[in-house]
C-alpha cells in the first residue's frame, strides 16, 4: 500500500505537480501498477486538488485505465474494420471460450485479461491476437490454444 | 454591452450582447421546453430539448438555445416542423427511460406523445446531469459524479463525501426532473462504522 | 551536435551530412513501421548486423532502420541501396543469402516481387503497388531512419521551415491559403482559413495542436507518417506555429502507438538540440517548443473539441461549436488543431509553392492522400494518390483487386462517419465533395475493401456498435438513439427484423443527425443510411426471408455437411470445437445443429476437393441421413 503510494507522488512529482497532467499521470501509474487502486486515486485527489468524481470519471471514461487488477498476460484481439471483415468476431468467440472470460474480464487465476482494441495497423495480418506484445497472424484453433497454454 | 435585435417567432425581441437564444425567449415571455437546463448553473446543453431554428443569410440551422448567443438580425423559429420532429423523438426516447415522470410528461402531452414505440428499460436517469453540477459549481463538494462512458454513463454517490455531506444538504434531490435521485442516494447511502478516526463502510 | 543559429548553419550542416555520405556505399534498409515489426523486422535487422559482422563489413555496409513503406501485405520490406533492390516478405533466415548474393552483384530471386504474368520486378518504384501513386508526403520514409534526425536534414528537411523564419507571417499564409490545402483528418476545412481565423483572434497566447488520435479503425496512416517520419510533421507544426503567432504546441498521440510515442520523443529531443525546437529558432527571435499528450483510448476524444478539453486535463468530452476553437479552444484561448497529415504536407507546399501543390488534384480537392488500403484486397498497405484518382484504380490497379477471386461489393471510406460505395460507383474520384455526394465522405483515410462474403447488414451494426460504445453520453440523442438504432440492427441480424424496421432507422438516424452534440452524433447515421440507400435489398432478405446472403449474420445461418459428398475423412469431426459433429470411418458426417457454434471450423479444414461443406441461409435444412449412412465412394480422380 506505502507502496503504491509512493509510485501515486513519483508520477505527480514526474509531471511537475501539475493539474492538467492528471491523465498522464494516471497513464504513467497504470502502465507501472497494472491498475489503479482506489487508494491512490484518493491520494492523487488531494496532491492535486481534484475533485475526486473528476479522477473516478476519467478513470471510467478512458479504455486505458483500469480499476480492478489486470491478469499477467494480457490477450489482445483487433476488432477494427479490416480485421472485423477478415472474420476477427469469429476468432474472438474462439478466445473467449478457450479462455472463459470475456472481452474486458480477468480470469480467476489472474493469468490473462482480455481485451479487444480497434485497430493495430497491421491490417495485413488480419485478424489479429496480440498476446504480452507479440503478434499473430489469424492462428488456426490449436495454434491459438497452444500459444495460450504456454503462458504461465 | 450593446443592444442586439432578434427575431423569435415573428417577434422581435431586444437582449444584450452574450445572452443566450434561451435567456432572450424567457425574457420575452415565450417559453422553449428544456430539461437539463437550471439558471443557476453553466448552460450543458445535453438533453436538447431546447433545440431550435435559426435563419442567417437565407440559410438555415438546428442549434442549441440555451448555449447559442445572440446576434443581430438572427430569426429564430421555436416550433418549426424540423424542431417538433426532434423534440418528439428525444420524447419518446427519454419516455422509455423515465416512463410518465412528471415533468418529462407536460411536455410530452404538449406535443402528443403519451407512450413510447422503443421498448422500456427504466432506470429514471436521462443523465441531465443538473445533481452533478449542482454539487460541483453551486455547493463545491462533488459527492456526486458522472462515471463511465455512452450507454454506460451513470451517476454515482461517492459513498465517502456523500454520506458526510448528503444527510444535511439535500438541495440536489428536487432539481432531479425524474423525480428519483433521493431514492438512488438512499440506496447508495452506505452504513459504516468509525474506527481510531476512520471510516470502514460496511 | 551543433547549435544552428541561422539558416546558413543549417544549410552548412546539410552539407557536412552529405559530404560525409557516399551515395554508392551499399546500405541495407529495413522497414521498422509497426506492420513489418508484427512480421518480425526487429529480427530481420539483428540478423543482417550480425551476419555483415560475421563477414568482417561493417565499415562497408551500412544499416537503416526505416519508416513504413506502405506495403505492409508483403513485409518485411528489405530494400538495398544504391542499386535499389526491393526484397519482399524477408524472413531471418534468408539473410546469409542475400548477402552472400548481394557481394556476388547477384539477385536472390524468389524474394523479388512477381506479377501476375511470373515477371520479377527488381525496383521498389516499378512494382505496380507503388508505380500508380504518388507519394509525394509519405515516399520519404523509405529513407529516414526516424530516430536520426541528420537523415531528414541530409534530404532538405527544415529548409521550408529555414526559408519561412526570415518571410513575414502574412506571406506564409497567404501561400497556404492559395494552395487551398484542406484537412486531412476527415472535416476538409481549409488549414489555410482555420490558420487566419486563430492568428487574427484576439489574445496574446496562441496553441497548435497535432491531432494524432487517429481513432477511425482500419485507418494508420497517420501512425506510420509519425513513426517514420516524425520530423515532416514537426516541421510543419513550426511554420504553422510561426504564421498563426503560437509559441506553444501540442501532439496528442493515441496511446496504442507506443511506437510512435517513442520516435516523437526522440525527434523532439534531437530538434531541440539543434536548436530547431526552443528559444531564437535558427536565429530568427521565434520561440516555440512542443509537449507530447498521450490519449487514453476513447473515439471521442479526437474530435477537436474534445481533444483540447483532454488536453486541459479533464474528461475528453466535445463542447457545443457554436464559438470556434479558432477563438476560444484550450483554456478559452485561440487554438488551431490539424491532421496529422495536413502539417506534414505544409513544408512541401512552402518549398515546391502553391501553385505546384494546385496542378495536382481536382478543382476542390487539392494535393493528395494517403488511404489505409485494407480488408478484402490483394494489396494491403498505405497508399498515396493524387486527388481525382477513381476509386476503382486504387481498389484494382494499386490494390490488385479482389482475393481469391471474389466479386466486389463494396469500399467503405470515412470511417464510423462515412459510407459504403458501391460497384456502380467506382468512377467517382477520390474528392472531398465528390465522396460526400455519393453518401460518404473523405475521412481521415480509412479505405476498406469488402467483397461478396461481406454483409451490409452487419457492417452497419458493426459501426454503430463501435458508435455506441465510444459515445461519451451526454447527449439524449446520440447515447440513447444510436442505441435505439443498434438495438434494431442487432434485431434484424438476429433473424427478428419487422416490417417498419428499416424506416425507423431512418427516422431515428434524422433525429440523431439533426440534434447531436458533436460530429461523432450527427454523422453515426451515415453507415445505416449509406448501406439502406444502396443494398436496401440485403436488409429485405434479411427482414423478410430471414436470410443472410453473405452467409455471414450467426443467427441466419447453418453449416452443412453435403451427404453426397462427404468423403469421411474425419477432419472436420476432430477439429469441431463444439464436437457438434457425428459420423466415422465411411460413414457419413453430420453436423447437429444444435450443438454448432457456427465458427466455421469445418469449412476452412474440408478438403477443397471434397468441398462437402457449405453455409445455408434463409431455407430449410435438408432432413439429416439417419445415422449409419455409408459414404458414395467417388472412383479415382476427377478426369
Amino acid at each position: 500500500m506505502v507502496q503504491e503510494l509512493a509510485k501515486a507522488d513519483q508520477a505527480v512529482d514526474k509531471h511537475g505537480g501539475d493539474k492538467n497532467a492528471l491523465i498522464q499521470i494516471l497513464l504513467d501509474i497504470q502502465r507501472e501498477n497494472n491498475w489503479l487502486p482506489k487508494d491512490i486515486l484518493t491520494r492523487l485527489s488531494q496532491k492535486l486538488d481534484i475533485p475526486l468524481t473528476q479522477i473516478y470519471h476519467i478513470a471510467t471514461f478512458y479504455k486505458a485505465f483500469s480499476l480492478v487488477p489486470k491478469g499477467r498476460h494480457a490477450v489482445l484481439v483487433c476488432m477494427g474494420t479490416a480485421c472485423h471483415v477478415r472474420g476477427a468476431p469469429r476468432l474472438l468467440d474462439r478466445i473467449t471460450e478457450f479462455l472463459n472470460i470475456r472481452p474486458g474480464e480477468t480470469s480467476n487465476d489472474m493469468r490473462f485479461s482480455l481485451n479487444t482494441v480497434n485497430c493495430l495497423g497491421c491490417c495485413a495480418l488480419g485478424p489479429v491476437m496480440v498476446v504480452d506484445g507479440e503478434y499473430h497472424s489469424n492462428p488456426p484453433t490449436k495454434e491459438m490454444e497452444k500459444i495460450l497454454a504456454a503462458c504461465d | 454591452m450593446s443592444d442586439i435585435a432578434l427575431t423569435i417567432n415573428d417577434t422581435e425581441v431586444k437582449a444584450k450582447e452574450g445572452m443566450t437564444i434561451l435567456e432572450a425567449a424567457q425574457s420575452a415571455s415565450i417559453n422553449i421546453p428544456t430539461l437539463c437546463h437550471h439558471e443557476k448553473l453553466i448552460p450543458y446543453g445535453a438533453c436538447r430539448l431546447c433545440t431550435v431554428e435559426i435563419i442567417r443569410d437565407r440559410r438555415s440551422r438546428l442549434v442549441t438555445s440555451c448555449v447559442y448567443t445572440v446576434e443581430d438580425g438572427l430569426i429564430v423559429k421555436t416550433e418549426s416542423e424540423p424542431v417538433v420532429k426532434i423534440r418528439k423523438m428525444l420524447l419518446e426516447l427519454i419516455w422509455a427511460i423515465a416512463p410518465g415522470a412528471q415533468s418529462i410528461r407536460e411536455y410530452a402531452t404538449k406535443y402528443g406523445i403519451n407512450r413510447t414505440k422503443f421498448e422500456i428499460e427504466p432506470t429514471f436517469c436521462i443523465l441531465c446531469g443538473r445533481c452533478v453540477r449542482y454539487c460541483a459549481e453551486i455547493k463545491k463538494k462533488n459527492a456526486i459524479g458522472f462515471i463511465g462512458r455512452g450507454i454506460e454513463r451513470r451517476v454515482m454517490f461517492f459513498p465517502d463525501i456523500a454520506a458526510e455531506e448528503c444527510p444535511k444538504c439535500g438541495e440536489c434531490f428536487p432539481l432531479c426532473p425524474t423525480g428519483v435521485l433521493p431514492s438512488n442516494y438512499a440506496i447508495a447511502q452506505m452504513p459504516y462504522f468509525t474506527w481510531e478516526g476512520k471510516k470502514y463502510f460496511i | 551536435m551543433p547549435r544552428l543559429n541561422s539558416a546558413a548553419d543549417l544549410e552548412r550542416l546539410r552539407q557536412e551530412i552529405l559530404a560525409q555520405r557516399d551515395p554508392n556505399k551499399p546500405c541495407v534498409t529495413i522497414c521498422s513501421g509497426t506492420g513489418c515489426h508484427a512480421y518480425g523486422s526487429e529480427k530481420v535487422a539483428e540478423a543482417f548486423i550480425k551476419e555483415i559482422q560475421r563477414n568482417g563489413l561493417q565499415e562497408k555496409v551500412d544499416i537503416r532502420r526505416t519508416g513504413c513503406h506502405g506495403f505492409c501485405e508483403r513485409g518485411t520490406i528489405v530494400v538495398i541501396f544504391p542499386e535499389e533492390i526491393c526484397y519482399l516478405r524477408v524472413k531471418p533466415e534468408d539473410i546469409p543469402e542475400i548477402i552472400s548474393k548481394t557481394l556476388e552483384g547477384k539477385l536472390v530471386d524468389r524474394l523479388l516481387y512477381e506479377d501476375g504474368t511470373g515477371q520479377k520486378v527488381v525496383h521498389e518504384g516499378e512494382i505496380p503497388f507503388y508505380k500508380h501513386q504518388s507519394r509525394i508526403v509519405f515516399g520519404s520514409n523509405r529513407f529516414i531512419d526516424p530516430k536520426n534526425i541528420n537523415d531528414y536534414i541530409a534530404r532538405g528537411g527544415y529548409s521550408a521551415l529555414a526559408k519561412v523564419l526570415f518571410m513575414a507571417p502574412e506571406q506564409v499564409l497567404e501561400e497556404v491559403k492559395r494552395a487551398n490545402l484542406r484537412g486531412r483528418g476527415g472535416g476538409g476545412f481549409p488549414a489555410g482559413i482555420k490558420w487566419e481565423a486563430t492568428r487574427n483572434a484576439p489574445g496574446e497566447i496562441k496553441y497548435v495542436i497535432v491531432n494524432a488520435d487517429e481513432g477511425d479503425p482500419g485507418a494508420y496512416m497517420d501512425r506510420s507518417l509519425l513513426e517514420g517520419n516524425p520530423h515532416s510533421v514537426l516541421e510543419g507544426l513550426i511554420i504553422g506555429a510561426y504564421t498563426i503567432g503560437s509559441h506553444q504546441g501540442f501532439i496528442y498521440v493515441r496511446q496504442e502507438y507506443p511506437l510512435a510515442v517513442e520516435n516523437l520523443a526522440v525527434a523532439l529531443e534531437q530538434a531541440r538540440e539543434y536548436r530547431l525546437l526552443g528559444t531564437n529558432i535558427l536565429g530568427s527571435g521565434f520561440d516555440f517548443d512542443v509537449q507530447v499528450h498521450r490519449g487514453a483510448g476513447a473515439f471521442v476524444s479526437g474530435e477537436s473539441s474534445a481533444l483540447m478539453t483532454a488536453l486541459e486535463g479533464r474528461v475528453g468530452e466535445p463542447r457545443p461549436k457554436y464559438i470556434r476553437t479558432a477563438v476560444s479552444g484550450i483554456w478559452q484561448r485561440p487554438s488551431n488543431l490539424n491532421n496529422v497529415e495536413t502539417w506534414a504536407t505544409v513544408p512541401l507546399i512552402i518549398n515546391n509553392g502553391a501553385d505546384w501543390f494546385t496542378s495536382i488534384g481536382t478543382e476542390g480537392s487539392k494535393g493528395t492522400k494517403i488511404f489505409s488500403l485494407v480488408g478484402k484486397v490483394n494489396n494491403t498497405g498505405l497508399v498515396e494518390v493524387p486527388m481525382g484518382m477513381t476509386l476503382k484504380e486504387v481498389v484494382f490497379d494499386i490494390g490488385g483487386g479482389i482475393p481469391k477471386g471474389k466479386k466486389f461489393k463494396g469500399v467503405q471510406t470515412g470511417g464510423p462517419s462515412g459510407g459504403v460505395i458501391p460497384e456502380g460507383l467506382l468512377d467517382t474520384p477520390i474528392d472531398f465533395d465528390e465522396l460526400t455526394k455519393v453518401g460518404s465522405m473523405m475521412g481521415s483515410g480509412g479505405m476498406i475493401v469488402m467483397d461478396e462474403d461481406t454483409c451490409m447488414v452487419d457492417v452497419a451494426r458493426y459501426f454503430l456498435n463501435f458508435l455506441a460504445e465510444e459515445s461519451c453520453g451526454k447527449c439524449i440523442p446520440c447515447r440513447e438513439g444510436i442505441y435505439q438504432m443498434l438495438k434494431i440492427l442487432n434485431r434484424i441480424g438476429a433473424g427478428d427484423g419487422r416490417t417498419g424496421d428499416i424506416e425507423q432507422l431512418e427516422e431515428i438516424g434524422e433525429v440523431v443527425r439533426d440534434a447531436s452534440l458533436c460530429a461523432l452524433g450527427t454523422t453515426a447515421p451515415n453507415p445505416v443510411l449509406s448501406t439502406i440507400r444502396y443494398f436496401r435489398d440485403e436488409y429485405e432478405a434479411h427482414i423478410k426471408h430471414k436470410r443472410c446472403p453473405a452467409g455471414v449474420c450467426k443467427e441466419l445461418i447453418a453449416y452443412y455437411i453435403q451427404p453426397e459428398k462427404c468423403q469421411a475423412c474425419l477432419i472436420c469431426l476432430r477439429n469441431c470445437p463444439a464436437e457438434a459433429i457425428t459420423g466415422g470411418k465411411n460413414l457419413v458426417h453430420t453436423i447437429d445443429q444444435d450443438k454448432c457454434t457456427k465458427c466455421g471450423v469445418c469449412l476452412e479444414v474440408c478438403p477443397p476437393r471434397f468441398d462437402a461443406v457449405v453455409k445455408l441461409s434463409g431455407i430449410a435444412l435438408p432432413e439429416p441421413v439417419p445415422p449409419g449412412t455409408e459414404v458414395i465412394r467417388k472412383r479415382g480422380r476427377e478426369k
